[in-house]
């Protein structure tokens, strides 16, 4: 169990990155080789100064395509491979909607609010960072998560789950600048823009900006990596991340959302009845068994501890239910804490393998009474069948992963 | 305990009491100059008012799109093996495709504006993006051949999908039940 398909290293990952045309070859050939001491000098400096994993460690974020070189669009977080409930930074997801990750100096980098407010105020990283902080453990999960059967490897945790990962953020909560601003009273939403070519823009109500929604400069208790917003990442708790705009450049106080091209063309599921579903906001409950899952393989019957992640838009979660049956009985995982409101919390399940053939899976219940649903389920929501959710977004089904005689797993979702 | 309780009463009461509208409490950060403002802010919201002065036809558009869209869009706007096709823009009924929702036109005429071409987004001039978008929307059956866009009429064309639009959560308080939730 917990096979690894990819031997290839994460420092021989960057390495090849800098050797760009070469990465894709690099890393296959790499995958026939033993781990080695890293020899170059210049290396074990690095190692030094900033610690890395072992080089026998194989822990890296894999492009969501089966043979798809590693890019900087499409980034997902190994999940199979990771304990507790926080990502590492160097692990976060990447789902991009620009042209490359932007090399922003951030002291050069103001922050712009203005609009419908008494007082526009243009602040510098320094400046905010003088602002009384706060830190969170959030979830981001990118809407379009756990759509089933991406590409021919895509029944593995990473590539169909691994969208999601957790940080534990610092930064100023908005609602801290918006008053230092002062709202005008016909205000209602924002409109937030990044700070890459081509101004990533999303709206968010007014409602939430005030509540929880937090402008971060600090990622697990360092700056944001650039690759999550480098110097600063509006973190919407539990929202879909796709209004976590990155980059954070400018905040438009408005009275009615923008319709950008990524909240208005894109990212709305549509229903039966041909109506596009606009502003879907909080994610539902979701849970995956992260060990065992796709792709690994049990080596013999006996003992295993079943364990996953769970997570809800709706704040805590409060249950996570294991089957072995495919579903027809469950029974309570053991939550381990903390148990953080729109953080992911880990679930752990004991589980003795008869080597007969079985069916994993399970099912998270949040504090606002919500269910995941099944697939089924899901579709009876929506009006759709089940094949719906091979394109669609914010699918929150229940993930079942079927144990095989030989000890492979594969997906059973269809 | 019973004074943190008092103090965050006050808070509570305060903040009802519009505290927002008073003034600040940290007193950092700087005012921006209008100039500033002007030159960051480039949206252009659904009414349209923030759009500039220009215009453009699908003519000039499709000049536009041959020097400088064709490369990633293909000849006929479809898209290439790497880029997304600019059809459908707007389908009559609402499928999932990128692009295929946009209930605005402004949407269209901003997105250009901001992030095309990608290998050099915001370099296209007001005629140029007022160009582009005819030929965008001309190509999507949404727009005469003969019709010129500007300031007056961009924001009057009235898209397919503008109706089709449901807002799901807009309004859902914490701990409200969502509605597409599951509550077995």
């Amino acid at each position: 169990m917990g096979s690894h398909r990819h031997s290839d290293r994460r420092q021989f990952l960057t390495e090849s990155a800098a050797l760009a045309g070469l990465a894709v070859a690099a890393v296959q050939t790499a995958d026939a080789q033993t781990p080695q001491t890293p020899q170059s000098p210049v290396r074990l400096k690095d190692n030094l100064a900033y610690g890395q994993p072992s080089p026998f460690d194989n822990t890296v974020r894999r492009a969501t395509g089966a043979g798809t070189p590693i890019t900087d669009t499409a980034l997902t977080t190994p999940l199979q491979d990771l304990d507790g409930i926080i990502t590492p930074s160097g692990l976060h997801f990447l789902m991009d909607h620009v042209n490359g990750i932007p090399d922003i100096d951030p002291q050069k980098h103001r922050l712009l609010m203005h609009g419908m407010v008494e007082r526009p105020l243009s602040f510098t990283i320094d400046e905010l960072r003088r602002f009384p902080s706060v830190s969170n453990v959030y979830f981001l999960e990118c809407n379009a998560n756990s759509r089933p059967l991406r590409g021919p490897n895509g029944d593995s945790v990473q590539l169909v789950h691994g969208r999601t990962s957790c940080s534990e953020w610092t930064g100023v909560l908005l609602s801290v600048l918006l008053k230092e601003c002062g709202v005008k009273a016909d205000a209602s939403w924002i409109v937030a823009e990044g700070g890459e070519s081509n101004k990533y823009t999303m709206s968010i109500p007014l409602e939430k900006c005030l509540d929880d929604t937090l402008v971060a400069y600090a990622q697990n208790g360092e700056p944001v990596r650039p690759h999550n917003g480098y110097p600063l990442r509006l973190v919407v708790p539990g929202w879909e991340a796709i209004r976590a705009v990155k980059w954070l450049n400018r905040i438009a106080v408005v009275d009615r959302p923008a319709m950008a091209w990524h909240e208005a063309g894109n990212n709305a599921d549509t229903n039966s009845e041909g109506k596009a579903l606009g502003f879907r906001f909080a994610l539902g409950p979701k849970s995956v068994i992260t060990r065992p899952s796709g792709g690994q393989r049990l080596p013999g019957r006996g003992f295993y501890e079943i364990t996953g992640l769970a997570w809800s838009g709706g704040g805590a979660v409060r249950k996570v239910d294991v089957s072995t049956d495919g579903g027809r009985t469950y029974k309570d995982a053991q939550l381990q804490q903390p148990v953080l409101p729109y953080a992911h919390t880990r679930f752990r399940f004991a589980w003795e393998w008869n080597g007969e053939e079985a069916v994993l899976q399970s099912r998270c219940t949040d504090e606002r009474g919500e269910v995941q649903p099944t697939i089924a389920e899901a579709a009876t929501i929506l009006g759709v069948t089940p094949e719906y959710f091979l394109q669609a977004d914010h699918f929150n089904g229940i993930q079942p992963w079927k144990i095989n005689r030989d000890g492979g797993i594969q997906s059973a979702l269809f | 305990m019973r004074c943190s309780r008092l103090l965050s009463s006050a808070i509570v009461l305060a903040l009802s009491a519009n505290a927002f509208a008073q003034g600040p409490t940290y007193r950092l950060g700087t005012t921006p100059s209008e100039e500033e403002i002007k030159a960051r802010d480039t949206a252009v919201s659904p009414l349209g008012k923030e759009l500039p002065p220009g215009s453009g036809t699908v003519s000039q558009g499709s000049t536009v799109y041959a020097q400088k869209c064709v490369a990633c869009h293909g000849p006929n706007g479809t898209g290439t093996r790497l880029h997304r096709g600019l059809i459908p823009l707007g389908n009559a009924k609402p499928v999932k495709i990128d692009g295929s929702l946009v209930p605005y036109a402004t949407t269209v005429w901003d997105f250009i504006n901001r992030a095309m071409p990608s290998t050099r987004p915001g370099t296209l001039t007001p005629n140029e993006v007022y160009a582009a978008t005819a030929f965008v929307l001309f190509l999507n059956g949404i727009i005469q051949e003969t019709d010129v866009l500007d300031q007056m009429t961009l924001p009057q064309i009235r898209m397919p999908n503008r109706d089709n639009f449901v807002s799901v959560e807009i309004g859902l308080k914490p701990g409200e039940r969502r509605p597409l939730g599951h509550y077995p």
